[in-house]
């Protein structure tokens, strides 16, 4: 049920509503006015697509809304959309997501502002359809921007954030949401959605410039570079993905001014870390059990714990999270995620906050956790479990540190 | 905006030879081999289409070749698509164009889209994005197949264009087996043209008939929607011939009926050119033996491989010429008699 309710902020009328992450992603869309979007289906991001077919079905927003024959065929679709100026939405999952990737991968390569949604979900065989962060951080090193929500409100707000800094021309890069499959792209939250106003005072109308394809501006896009030229674009890549850090904090600061949330940093939550010694770190929903915990073993044991949830993992805020992190005695990094054979045997989180905290001369020990995978829920005793490891690393135990543990696993 | 070209969208067909705009869109700049008729068909393509014409072209010898950095023949606006994309690069440019003009974020005019691919991105790997955009009725974009038999880029391997029994990287002739490949050319402009029935255009042409291929493009982009041409094209480097060839071996597909000229306008096929004379008997139709006795690929043909290949293109004059869209039927009396010289190929004269 929809109420109304005033941003103390801006004094402007917004709606609040129950929505699920999916349905959070359609209104983004619409307040976005999004020109072209193409969908498939895989679940868990396709409830994205039913949310906005039924917005379009009621009339609530004008978009060119392609049902594709594949996710190769809807990345395309929108990638060339994008080239002649449109703004465009997309998104997959698991299987889906890798179907697409050779798409996904020239559409980082070209510099096409495109935002998608990537639904989690485990890689199916053996029959496993679950959240799980293989599927999104196979793109970490393609060059898309690479966000995870933690809730609806979060989705909603994220996306608007996706389009602002993904269509900035400073930027200029692809962006793939994260959302965890059922915990998040199916649960309902209660969800503020802006106004038009507002959401038109955040976000510019997209324009590509001197880079549209149209018959006034007869340019050839993607021609055969070779080895001439590509370290030089693959240079510029790296500029503009180096950029978008400071222009995820300007969108930041001023998507604070306008809708007045966002918390204090953009690339990190912190969860009672003021006078916690040991805190655990990683993406997505698994913040949420872990803050439950958090209270539970404060108020049972008085242990001084704390979580820091990173909100962008690409570009990688390692500044951000240097400053966070070494101020602990020990950090366990959950990942919803494995790298098989990488080191230490441990997901990727861990091994790229292990990598940040490398140069720093007074640094905490480092644990990494693998858990949750293919969609398992997070119990408390897991929890738990993961907070004693941390802790017992930071006194000292050497079989706790320096190493990665399965968390929940029948062996 | 870099250039001021006039907006012009007049695409009346053309009469003759002396009608045929003057104006170069596809120029000099690019690397194809000497005698490439794929590159004729881009020239064609694009002298028929105009200047406000957007191009996109899915990886093959017509992107390699073509559009090395720095040199780009391309005047009309170009974007590379992937090897399987055309259809849906195709349908992305069409609804961008579309949306962005009725919400007032782009003048309103008429643009054209056309997607190029070669065989193996369009009959093969692509084919199902071509078969979805076929259905997207309220899109205007072409998709061309330009069909040079082989994976012709990546050093001339088998496609499902390839002919039957023709020698590629991937299908040599060799002691044990003479021939690697047998299977029948896929028969994409007729399933296309049977199995999407709301496409108002879908034809089948030569760059070795100019006027008559960019009749067709200009008719597939006149009346809209998504529509489909497919040329085939000599290729010498993949075919091994001299390339001074180029333009008689598209004579002789045609003549030898083995590459029907149609189109297929709202569901009604008009034969045209040469094509069209033999099916009314005022041309014989011409030996496939002379069409693959000019060209390497066949050099390791026996009677019996001519004669089967002679076999199934009667069986296609007489039997069908588009399943599903045209039953042909030509009386026997009109189909040639063939005679066959007994020697085996290789040991024949070649021209
Ligand atoms: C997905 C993918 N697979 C393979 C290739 C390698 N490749 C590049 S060009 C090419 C040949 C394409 O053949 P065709 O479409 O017939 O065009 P032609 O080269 O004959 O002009 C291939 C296979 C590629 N670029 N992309
Ligand atoms: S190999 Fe064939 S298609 Fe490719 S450029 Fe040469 S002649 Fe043209």
């Amino acid at each position: 049920m929809a109420v109304e309710v005033k941003t103390k902020e801006t004094n402007e009328i917004e709606t609040e509503q129950l929505a699920t992450g999916c349905e959070a992603i359609a209104e983004a869309i619409r307040l976005a006015d999004v020109d072209v979007m193409a969908a498939y289906p895989i679940r868990p991001y396709d409830g994205v697509m039913q949310a906005a077919a039924k917005l379009i079905a009621n009339g609530k927003m004008d978009v060119e809304y392609i049902v594709a024959d594949g996710e190769h065929s809807q990345f395309e679709i929108v990638k060339h959309a994008c080239a002649v100026g449109a703004r465009v939405f997309v998104g997959s999952s698991g299987v889906g997501w890798f179907y697409a990737f050779e798409a996904i991968a020239v559409t980082a390569g070209l510099r096409l502002p495109v935002v998608a949604i990537c639904g989690n979900r485990a890689l199916d065989d053996p029959g496993a359809f679950g959240t799980e962060h293989n599927d999104s951080l196979a793109v970490r090193d393609l060059g898309w921007l690479l966000p995870w929500a933690e809730t609806a409100q979060e989705a909603l707000d994220l996306a608007l954030m996706a389009w602002r800094v993904a269509e900035d021309k400073r930027v200029s890069l692809p962006v793939a949401i994260g959302l965890d499959g059922a915990f998040l792209t199916h649960s309902q939250h209660i969800v503020k959605i802006p106004t038009q106003a507002a959401v038109d005072r955040f976000l510019p109308k997209f324009d590509l410039g001197d880079r549209l394809l149209h018959p006034d501006n007869p340019i050839t896009i993607a021609p055969q570079v070779d080895q001439d030229w590509l370290m030089e674009i693959r240079r510029q890549n790296d500029a503009a993905m180096r950029n978008a850090l400071g222009v995820i904090r300007e969108a930041h600061a001023d998507f604070k001014r306008i809708f007045g949330r966002g918390g204090e940093s953009p690339f990190l939550d912190e969860y009672m870390t003021d006078d916690a010694e040991v805190v655990v770190i990683g993406q997505g929903t698994l913040s949420l059990p872990m803050k439950v915990a958090i209270r539970r073993l404060r108020k049972e044991r008085g242990l001084k714990i704390g979580l820091v949830r990173l909100k962008w993992f690409r570009p990688f805020p390692t500044e951000e999270v240097v400053k966070s992190l070494r101020r602990f005695k020990a950090v366990g990094v959950i990942d919803r995620d494995y790298s098989f054979g990488s080191p230490y045997y441990g997901g990727v989180l861990y091994n790229e906050i292990r990598s940040a905290l490398y140069s720093q001369e007074k640094r905490p020990v480092i644990v990494g956790f693998i858990a949750g995978l293919g969609g398992r829920e997070i119990e408390q005793p897991m929890a738990t479990e993961i907070f004693e490891k941390t802790m017992a690393a930071g006194k000292g135990d050497l079989a706790a540190g320096d190493t990665c543990h399965w968390i929940g696993v029948r062996e | 905006m870099t250039t001021e070209i006039m907006p012009a969208q007049d695409l009346p067909q053309i009469k003759g030879v002396k009608d045929v705009p003057y104006d170069e869109l596809f120029v000099s700049g690019h690397r194809t081999c000497q005698g490439c008729e794929s590159a004729l068909v881009m020239r064609h393509m694009v002298k028929a289409s105009g200047p406000r014409t957007i191009v996109l072209g899915s990886t093959g010898c017509m992107y390699v070749a073509n559009t090395t950095y720095y040199t780009t023949p391309w005047v009309v606006p170009w974007m590379h698509t992937q090897l399987g994309a055309s259809g849906s690069a195709a349908l992305g440019t069409a609804a961008g164009l579309k949306v962005l003009m009725r919400k007032g974020k782009l003048k309103n005019e008429k643009i054209n889209v056309i997607a190029f691919c070669g065989d193996g991105g369009g009959a093969d790997m692509g084919i199902g994005a071509i078969s979805a955009t076929l259905t997207h009725k309220d899109y205007n974009c072409l998709v061309l197949l330009y069909d040079n038999e082989s994976y012709a880029n990546t050093d001339i391997q088998l496609s499902s264009q390839t002919p039957y029994g023709a020698v590629t990287t991937f299908s040599p002739s060799g002691d044990k087996k003479r021939l690697m490949h047998t299977r029948w050319k896929k028969n994409v402009p007729g399933m296309l043209a049977a199995g999407h029935p709301e496409s108002r255009y879908i034809a089948a042409g030569c760059a070795a008939y100019a006027v008559d291929l960019m009749n067709k493009i200009r008719k597939a982009l006149e009346l809209g929607g998504p529509t489909f041409v497919h040329t085939l094209d000599p290729c010498p480097k993949g075919w091994d011939y001299h390339p001074q060839y180029s333009q008689e071996l598209g004579h002789l597909a045609v003549e030898t009926g083995i590459w029907p000229l149609y189109e297929v306008v709202d569901g009604v096929c008009n034969l045209t050119g040469p094509t069209r004379q033999i099916a009314e008997g005022r041309k014989k139709r011409k030996p496939v033996y002379e069409y693959l006795k000019r060209q390497g690929r066949f050099a390791h043909f026996i009677d019996e491989d001519v004669e089967h290949f002679q076999a199934q293109v009667d069986k296609m004059w007489t039997d069908w010429l588009i399943p599903g869209v045209i039953p042909f039927t030509v009386p026997a009396k009109d189909v040639a008699i063939l005679k066959i010289d007994k020697k085996p190929m290789h040991e024949q004269k070649t021209a």
